[in-house]
This record gives structure tokens, C-alpha cells and sequence, in this order.
């Protein structure tokens, strides 16, 4: 059984992005630099040990990099748009004179370390959301959750991934042309010129492409299955974007505590109810069926579960104890940590351990 | 199994019908060779079984092709997924997923197949096609002929009646090349597939094929036997032409057939030409080049000498580094290490209008050199690059392939044409190395023959070349000097004729019928008019 369980293969794509969205969520709701950073190495612990051999595992670097990138623009702007807010100043700049149509917007002038801090810890909050997500890319193959999604959306599902799969060989025939382009000479004259002479080649590699893949597809029966009547395709239509409405505002109210709580829960139950039978009446007129789906297995559910799992201990805490969830600005002081939140975002390293490896890619 | 009933077709805009009124009728479980002049209509006549001719290219057809009694003219070709399967000339271009064991199940997944049926018959055809162990491997990551194995495979699985190829090999090297066609007599044998292919290099289908189909150009279709039909065709294999130099009758099919008649040829034959020897003086020294793309080693410390007047082949697998050599000599290519010296100087120090009046590089996709919208743009502006006088690269190109048309745009030229157009814009900056890179690739007979005489003058106006390729015959006919080059270095140089002849994997047709030191259909007409000595 345990044998089993750990037997290496790829978990469902839905799992790792269940669980990295658990972490987004339960950084949302805080804004303190220990927990932040906390989340942020529970995340980078799991990547490193239950990443594949691939290249959109590799991506996750430049995650780390963009997080790092939004941090410091958060504190730079402070710096240049003034950033005064509190009494402790800690730079004095000059501060450089608007006219009067710019009211309400500075430049440079004092900065307090109140304002710096607020900066710092919005923008670490920020860069953890991107790191999360970047961990779901990592750990889940983007191209396996598309083909997860509903048989109702495989037709949009094919189109990304064709489309996904356009620019690794746009930029490959870019370099092929470059290179080439020097063989008669390289860029001489006007730069226009150059630029036209590697964007015609180009283009018309793609399309070529386009059209030869169109066309092997067609041969190979895509889009075969499936002709419904134009008044129930309406019909579905309209069902899955009243759903996917009502989700979105479902969500943004949950999210954000200072909506009415009639627009939250019921509102997202309804168009969560909505979109599936959208998806079902949709689902059922294809007749396509699916070379080894993934499926929810038992790590499936403790990995999306612990990620669950974090998102509540940080509402949970929050309702119980907010000064520690988010440091007081007002008044400077190192920001304190407590026991539950930390225990509740370590919950999100369980699959570090509790999670097959995937499959290496050469076997 | 197939019917084309009085079936005709014209492009929208054309005069003439690209198929005209043909009627055809191909049995179950035969293996038929289309064969014909670029241009000549064979890739449309391949189009119109699935019905890709005319619902996905547009145009008209007139008459009826009805696969197992299904009509093309009703049904989209995605209605005929189970029926027919096609497998496109690149590869590559036709892939929907990106692994191996994906490929494989997409036809399936789009006829609705159950689950257990898709996991049984992808672990079949993994093991008909000797692709077991790629199974999880990206599709872009594989050689030529892996992904060439996998294109088959993938329409294999839906257990297709008719399996249609358009030129399955050309972008192979010779064991890749065999090991498909191999495969696809095995499927013939063993699964009793109807098989249709088109190809350029008959000699290697020849000994397979039940059938051949001969597309003069003119519309029509000549149909029948290969020997009887190869009889009349303009265009040939080499076992052909000697079958025919020597007056066999019925001409020989197969290398051992031929080889049994062989003794009497070989006795009528004077002694073999003697080769030039080489020119003293190299015109390209390069030694100990080195070049890498991070970890991956493409070129390992290679030294090659070119003499002018000289043509040296290269040969080798896919991948074998042939192309990063080249780009190194040339000085665009990234080079770690070594030295290049072409008159003295190193074409990576120059800029790159200096280093291509020394070096010129025919890349392996020409066509990306050509960006304006006519023939004439496109010579005006190599006159300017090289700063040649105007009228150059015209006059190049016209001495090249006459009559292609000024007002033409590059992309409606045949292939050979499209290559002399390149051609003649790199040496209008008039380079004493001429480097081509699998300049053969979609060529016909008639085109490489052309080709080779291009290049037999450019040598004798004191030029090196050097031909990246894997046409075995093109290279019996032009080189002078054979490397092959496996892992980045260079195993085996020499004369073309010690080196190609000693090899099982390179020998052209006429050295294994008539054994070294023949080479080519020429050689042996030569040595046959003058027979009294």
C-alpha cells in the first residue's frame, strides 16, 4: 500500500496548483515579513524536492527573480514618491517641485522609515503571491493542466497549447534568420531595412507552420466530433459565463473582508453551481475521450489539503489574533510572531515529504 | 481499396490542372512509389486521398477518390482519421503534442477510442516502430528519423487501411532512411496496410514497392510495374541507368540482381578514370576547431585543409556536427577554440561583408536569405551588399538556371531554383570557399544534376567547396575528397572512392553492383566508349 503510494509518477497538475494557491491565499492575508518569508521558503523547499527534469521546471528561478524585482520597486517608489507617512524620517531628500495640475503627487522629499517598512512589506507580500504561482508552474506541467480542464474547453485547451508551443519556434527561427542574415553581409544599410529583413523571413515560417500543422490535424480527425445545435451551444455558452461571473465576484468578496458577506459564499456557491452544469450540458456532446488522465489519488488529496490547510490557519488566525497577521505601521517595532500562523504555513511542507518524486524524463 | 475515378484538379487562378483526368484503382495491402519531377503534382495527387485536396487547399476537382468506398467529396478529411493515415514531409511541422507516448494517443483521443484500446495499441506500435525506450521523450528533442518513426506511429495508431507518405526520407541520413522504409515493409507484411509514397530517392523504395506511379509533369499519371515503367522515365536511379547503359533486359530492381550480371559489364570496362590529384595549395587551413553550445560538444578539435578546385563532402548522422563546422569556417558560427585562416586572415575577425567575400555559406534552409517580394529585389539588393557592380548576381543567377522569371517572388520558385537564386547572391561577393549545407534536400534528379554541374564550374574556376549532405549518389557524382564526421570529429577522409566504397552505409548503387573503384553511372559510361585498349 505504502509501496504504492510513493511509486514516483507526475501528481495531477489541479494538486500542485490547489496547494500553491492555499499558500498565495494565505499570504494575501498577511502582510507580516517572518510569515511572509516563511511561506516563501516552504514554497522553494518543495519546489527543490519535488520539481522534474524539465524545462518549465527550470522557470522557477526567474519567479524568484521577478519577486525579488517587485520587492525593490515597491521600496524605490517609496523613495521617489514620497514617502513621508510617519515620523520617523530617515532620509531627507529635496524634494522637487510640482506644478499646481500634479497636486497630490511628490517627488522625492523626505522618507520615513514607516513608509520604507509599509513598502517593504507589501511588496514582499506581493512577491511571495508570484513565487506561489511560480511553484505551481514549476512542480505542475502547464501543458498537462490544460489538458485536465473540462472536455467542454479542449477546443480553447488545444488552442493555448498550440499557441504556447509558437514561441520557442518563433524565437528559434528569429536566431536561424539573424544568423543567416549576417551570411549576406549582416545589417548593413538603414534599420528598418534589417528589422524587415528577418521579420518577412520569419513570418513566413510561422505561417507555413501554422498551416502545416492545421492541416495535419485536420488529417488526424481533430475537431471530428461534436456538431450541436447553434441554439444549445447558445445555451451552454451563456450558462458557463453567468457561472464564471458569479465565481469571480464570489471570490473577490470572500477575499476581501469590507464587501457585503451576501455577495461572498452565497454568490460563489451559485456560480460555482451554475458553471458545472454550463460545463456538463457542454461536456456532453463530445465524444472524445483521454489517453491516460491524471487522477486524484490519495497524494493528490493530502498535497491539495495541506495547501488547504494553510489557507485556513491564516483566516483562522486572523480572526483570532490580527497584530501579528499584519505588524502595526504606526508604531515601530519589531514584528512579533506567533505560534499559530508559523505552525499553520509549515502545514504547507507536507508534500515535501508525503508526495511520490515525479517520473525522470529519460527512463 | 483506393479509386480515383477520371479525377482532375486545378489551383484557383491556374490555367493548367495539375492532375488531369486520371483514373486510378490501388488494391489492399500494396506498396506503391509515386515518383515524379518536383512540381509535377505528386504532393496534390497524396492530398486528395484524405481529401485535404481540395477541402483544406482550396482549388476544384472534378471526378470522384473514394477510399474503401467512401467518397472524398462529402466528408472533410477528418472524417477519413480512421481510413487514411498521411504523415507530412517535415515531420516536426505536423506534431500536436510534445511527447513521444502523447503523439501517439492524439488520433485516438480524437475518434473517441476507450482507454484500454489506447494503452494497448500505443504499446503496440511502440514496439512495431523500435521507439519503446523514447516513449517519454519531448518530440523536438529527437533525431531526424526518431521523429520521422514517431510521425508514422502516430498515424499508426488508429489502425489507418491506407498509409500515405510524402517523402519519408528526405531529410535522412542513409541508416535513418533505411530503418523507415524498412519499417514500412514491415507494416505492408505484416498489417497488409496499403502503402503510398512519394520520393525523390527511388532507389532505396524501388526493391519494395509492388507499384509505381510516374508523374510526367503534364497532368497525367503513368501507372504500372517498376521495371516496365522505369523503362521509358526520364528520370532514374542509378541501378536504372546502368541496367540500361548495359542493354539488361528486364532491367534489375534490386542491388543483388544486378550484381549477378555485373561480371559480364565489368569485363567489357576499361581501366576506372584516375581522379585528379589534389591542388597544392589550400585555400582554407583550419585546425584544432573547437565549438560547443553550453555542456554539448558539437565540434571537438577538428583540423581541415581546403584546396581550391576541390570539392570535399561532408557526411554523417544527424547531429554529427557537420553544420556547426561549417558555420565555424565561415566565421558567423560561435567557434571556442582553434584557428581559421582563409588568405591569410580569420573570417571571425572580419566583418561579416569582409568574411563572406572569403567565405560564402549556403545555410540549410536557403530561403532564409531571401526577404524581398521579386527575384529582381532580391539581386539588386546582393549587388549592393557585395558591392559587386549592378547586374552581377543576375547575370550570376542566369548563368546558374536561365529563364527564371525577374518579376517572380522567391517563395513561387521551385526548390532548385530558390537555390540557385542564393546562390547566386553569395557569390556575387565572389568567395574563394563556397560552403553549401544540405544544398540537396527536396531536390529532384534533374535538379541535383544541375546542381552538380554549378558546382563542377565553380571548382574549376579555382573554388573549394564543400557539400554538407546525405545523398550518397550526389556525392559518388561531385566530390572530389569525402569526411565523415560522427560526435563533433572527424572519423574517416579521403579520396571519395576509398572512403565511400569501403562502407556498407555509404556505398552509392553503382559501387555495389560493380564493387570500387566505381563510383557513378558516368565513370562507367566513360570507361565504356573507349572499349579498345
Amino acid at each position: 500500500m505504502l509501496a504504492r503510494y510513493f511509486l514516483p509518477r507526475d501528481l495531477h497538475p489541479g494538486a500542485w496548483w490547489v496547494w500553491a494557491l492555499g499558500l498565495a491565499v494565505a499570504a494575501s492575508r498577511t502582510t507580516n515579513p517572518w510569515l511572509l518569508l516563511t511561506i516563501l521558503a516552504v514554497a522553494c523547499y518543495v519546489v527543490i524536492a519535488r520539481r522534474a527534469d524539465a524545462p518549465w521546471a527550470m522557470a522557477f528561478r526567474l519567479y524568484l527573480y521577478l519577486g525579488a524585482f517587485i520587492v525593490a520597486m515597491r521600496v524605490l517608489f517609496r523613495f521617489v514618491f514620497g514617502g513621508a507617512e510617519g515620523s520617523t524620517i530617515i532620509l531627507a531628500l529635496p524634494e522637487i517641485p510640482l506644478p499646481a495640475w500634479a497636486a497630490g503627487i511628490r517627488l522625492l522629499g523626505d522618507v520615513s522609515a514607516e513608509s520604507l517598512l509599509g513598502g517593504l512589506y507589501d511588496g514582499l507580500r506581493l512577491a511571495t503571491m508570484v513565487v506561489c504561482l511560480g511553484a505551481a508552474n514549476a512542480l505542475a506541467n502547464p501543458k498537462r493542466l490544460l489538458k485536465a480542464m473540462p472536455p467542454a474547453l479542449y477546443e480553447v485547451g488545444t488552442a493555448v497549447v498550440v499557441a504556447l508551443s509558437v514561441f520557442p519556434q518563433l524565437a528559434e527561427s528569429v536566431l536561424r534568420v539573424r544568423r543567416a542574415r549576417t551570411l549576406r553581409g549582416g545589417a548593413t544599410g538603414r534599420r528598418f531595412r534589417a528589422l524587415h529583413a528577418i521579420i518577412i523571413p520569419v513570418l513566413e515560417d510561422a505561417l507555413d507552420r501554422s498551416l502545416r500543422l492545421a492541416a495535419s490535424m485536420d488529417s488526424r480527425g481533430y475537431g471530428r466530433a461534436g456538431r450541436v445545435a447553434a441554439r444549445a451551444r447558445l445555451a451552454t455558452g451563456a450558462l458557463m459565463i453567468v457561472g464564471l461571473i458569479g465565481v469571480c465576484v464570489g471570490v473577490y468578496a470572500t477575499l476581501d473582508g469590507s464587501t457585503p458577506r451576501f455577495l461572498a459564499a452565497p454568490v460563489l456557491v451559485a456560480g460555482l453551481v451554475v458553471a458545472l452544469v454550463g460545463f456538463r450540458l457542454a461536456g456532453r456532446r463530445v465524444h472524445r475521450t483521454r489517453y491516460r488522465p491524471d487522477r486524484w489519488r490519495a497524494p493528490e488529496i493530502v498535497v491539495a489539503t495541506s495547501g488547504v490547510a494553510v489557507a485556513v490557519a491564516f483566516f483562522a488566525t486572523s480572526g483570532v489574533n490580527p497584530t501579528n497577521l499584519n505588524p502595526s505601521l504606526v508604531v515601530l517595532s519589531w514584528p512579533l510572531l506567533s505560534w499559530p500562523p508559523l505552525l499553520g504555513a509549515a502545514v504547507g511542507l507536507v508534500p515535501a515529504v508525503l508526495s511520490p518524486i515525479p517520473e525522470p524524463v529519460t527512463a | 481499396m483506393i479509386e480515383l475515378d477520371h479525377v482532375s484538379f486545378w489551383y484557383h487562378g491556374r490555367e493548367s490542372p495539375v492532375l488531369d483526368d486520371i483514373s486510378l484503382s490501388i488494391g489492399d495491402g500494396e506498396l506503391v512509389l509515386l515518383a515524379g519531377r518536383t512540381g509535377a503534382g505528386k504532393s496534390t495527387l497524396l492530398g486528395t486521398l484524405n481529401g485535404l485536396v481540395p477541402h483544406f487547399t482550396g482549388g476544384h476537382l472534378d471526378g470522384e477518390v473514394s477510399v474503401d468506398g467512401v467518397t472524398t467529396r462529402s466528408r472533410p478529411p477528418r472524417e477519413f482519421a480512421h481510413l487514411v493515415g498521411l504523415v507530412g514531409q517535415d515531420p516536426l511541422a505536423g506534431f500536436v503534442t510534445d511527447t513521444v507516448e502523447e503523439e501517439l494517443a492524439y488520433g485516438m483521443e480524437q475518434l473517441g477510442l476507450p482507454a484500454q484500446v489506447m494503452r494497448r495499441r500505443v504499446e503496440e506500435t511502440l514496439d512495431l516502430l523500435g521507439i519503446a525506450e523514447l516513449r517519454r521523450r519531448p518530440l523536438r528533442a529527437l533525431s531526424g528519423g526518431q521523429q520521422q518513426r514517431v510521425a508514422i506511429g502516430s498515424v499508426l495508431t488508429t489502425h489507418p487501411r491506407v498509409l500515405v507518405l510524402d517523402e519519408p526520407t528526405s531529410a535522412l541520413d542513409p541508416t535513418a532512411a533505411e530503418d523507415v522504409l524498412a519499417t514500412l515493409a514491415r507494416l505492408v507484411e505484416d498489417l497488409g496496410t496499403t502503402v503510398i509514397l512519394a520520393e525523390h530517392r527511388m532507389e532505396r523504395v524501388i526493391p519494395f514497392a509492388d507499384r509505381l506511379l510516374y508523374t510526367p509533369g503534364d497532368g497525367s499519371v503513368v501507372d504500372g510495374p517498376p521495371p516496365e515503367v522505369l523503362r521509358d522515365m526520364p528520370i532514374t536511379p542509378p541501378i536504372v541507368s546502368l541496367g540500361r547503359l548495359a542493354g539488361w533486359t528486364p532491367l534489375p530492381m534490386t542491388v543483388r540482381d544486378a550484381r549477378r550480371r555485373a561480371p559480364s559489364l565489368l569485363a567489357a570496362l576499361a581501366e576506372p578514370p584516375p581522379r585528379p590529384p589534389l591542388a597544392p595549395s589550400p585555400r582554407l587551413t583550419a585546425s584544432g576547431v573547437v565549438v560547443r553550445y553550453g555542456p554539448t560538444v558539437a565540434v571537438r578539435g577538428v583540423d581541415v585543409e581546403l584546396h581550391g578546385g576541390t570539392v570535399l563532402a561532408m557526411m554523417g548522422r544527424n547531429g554529427s556536427g557537420k553544420s556547426s563546422l561549417l558555420w565555424a569556417l565561415q566565421g558567423s558560427g560561435p567557434r571556442q577554440g582553434g584557428t581559421v585562416q582563409v588568405a591569410g586572415k580569420d573570417p571571425k575577425d572580419l566583418p561579416s561583408a569582409e568574411a563572406r567575400a572569403l567565405v560564402g555559406l549556403v545555410p540549410q534552409t536557403a530561403s532564409d536569405l531571401l526577404y524581398l517580394d521579386t527575384v529582381a529585389d532580391e539581386c539588386r539588393a546582393a549587388d549592393t551588399e557585395s558591392e559587386a557592380s549592378p547586374g552581377t548576381c543576375r547575370a550570376l543567377l542566369d548563368r546558374l538556371t536561365p529563364g527564371i522569371d525577374s518579376r517572380a517572388h522567391p517563395r513561387d520558385l521551385s526548390e532548385g531554383q530558390r537555390l540557385a537564386l542564393v546562390l547566386a547572391v553569395q557569390l556575387s561577393a565572389t568567395p574563394g570557399v563556397l560552403l553549401l549545407d544540405e544544398p540537396t534536400r527536396g531536390l529532384d534528379y534533374t535538379a541535383k544534376a544541375t546542381l552538380a554541374r554549378i558546382i563542377t564550374a565553380l571548382t574549376s574556376q579555382g573554388r573549394a567547396v564543400v557539400v554538407a549532405t546525405h545523398d550518397v549518389e550526389f556525392v559518388a557524382t561531385v566530390a572530389d575528397h569525402v569526411a565523415i564526421m560522427a560526435e563533433g570529429e572527424i572519423v574517416a577522409t579521403g579520396p571519395t572512392a576509398e572512403i565511400i566504397a569501403g562502407s556498407p552505409a555509404f556505398a552509392p548503387q553503382t559501387t555495389k553492383i560493380l564493387g570500387a573503384p566505381w563510383l557513378t553511372v558516368d565513370d562507367v559510361r566513360a570507361a565504356l566508349r573507349e572499349p579498345a585498349r
